[in-house]
């Protein structure tokens, strides 16, 4: 299935883009498209750390994707 | 009526407009938080920051933080208000106003509020150099 990730901060300007479109097989976790991620995209590994939103909340590693969930990578925020 | 007012705006942050959102006849205090852009950071001179926000999440996680403190702390009405877009030296990218019977209500509330903010929710900073721009925590 390809899933809709949304791009933040730096790593909007790591990958260059504000969204990508990333395919994952059905039943990927946030653990598993973190590891396809870095593959695909090394240069997210320049990031100190991120979290992984689904549907606009945070997600553990743990989840599951499921079809036409919205992906967001969060770099460490520093709002305020 | 709603005991929370959240905020994200490119307009400049008004002050007086969250402190009449939280006055309430039931309080005896009223405590606000003021967020400013500072002139410099780690010795180096700053010219300008850049907020950036995931906007539809970060106003949930701001949502969620005043309703935690609503429950968490004796208050009566909470404002979170936060700036996006380009931000000058003096300028304000946050602010906070809480209301409570009580002042140590209000005081614990509004540090909590900002504390967590600044942890959770998709908001980020770039600090502009006259040398270059950096974004802020994301480097180890």
């Amino acid at each position: 299935m390809n899933l809709k990730v949304l791009l933040f901060g730096i790593s909007k300007e790591l990958i260059g883009a504000t969204s990508i479109v990333f395919s994952v097989s059905s039943n990927t976790t946030i653990l598993e498209f973190k590891t396809q991620l870095k593959k695909q995209y090394p240069q997210v590994t320049e990031i100190n750390s991120y979290a992984i939103a689904v549907n606009e909340s945070y997600a553990s590693n743990e989840t599951v994707l499921k079809e036409n969930d919205i992906i967001a990578i969060i770099p460490p925020v520093s709002g305020g | 009526m709603s005991n929370t007012s959240i905020k994200i705006t490119s307009e400049k942050l008004n002050l007086d407009k969250c402190y009449e959102f939280v006055t309430d006849d039931s309080c005896g205090g009223i405590v606000a938080f003021v967020g400013t852009v500072r002139n410099s950071t780690q010795k180096k001179e700053v010219i300008q920051l850049e907020f950036s926000t995931y906007q539809t999440m970060a106003i949930k996680e701001m949502q969620y933080i005043a309703e935690v403190a609503l429950k968490k702390f004796s208050i009566k009405k909470i404002a979170i208000h936060h700036a996006e877009g380009m931000l000058q030296i003096g300028d304000i990218p946050v602010i906070i106003v809480v209301s409570a019977p009580h002042r140590k209500a209000a005081f614990e509330a509004c540090e909590f509020a900002i504390d967590t903010l600044k942890e959770t929710v998709p908001i980020w900073k770039k600090e502009h150099f006259s040398d270059g721009e950096v974004w802020v925590n994301a480097h180890p």
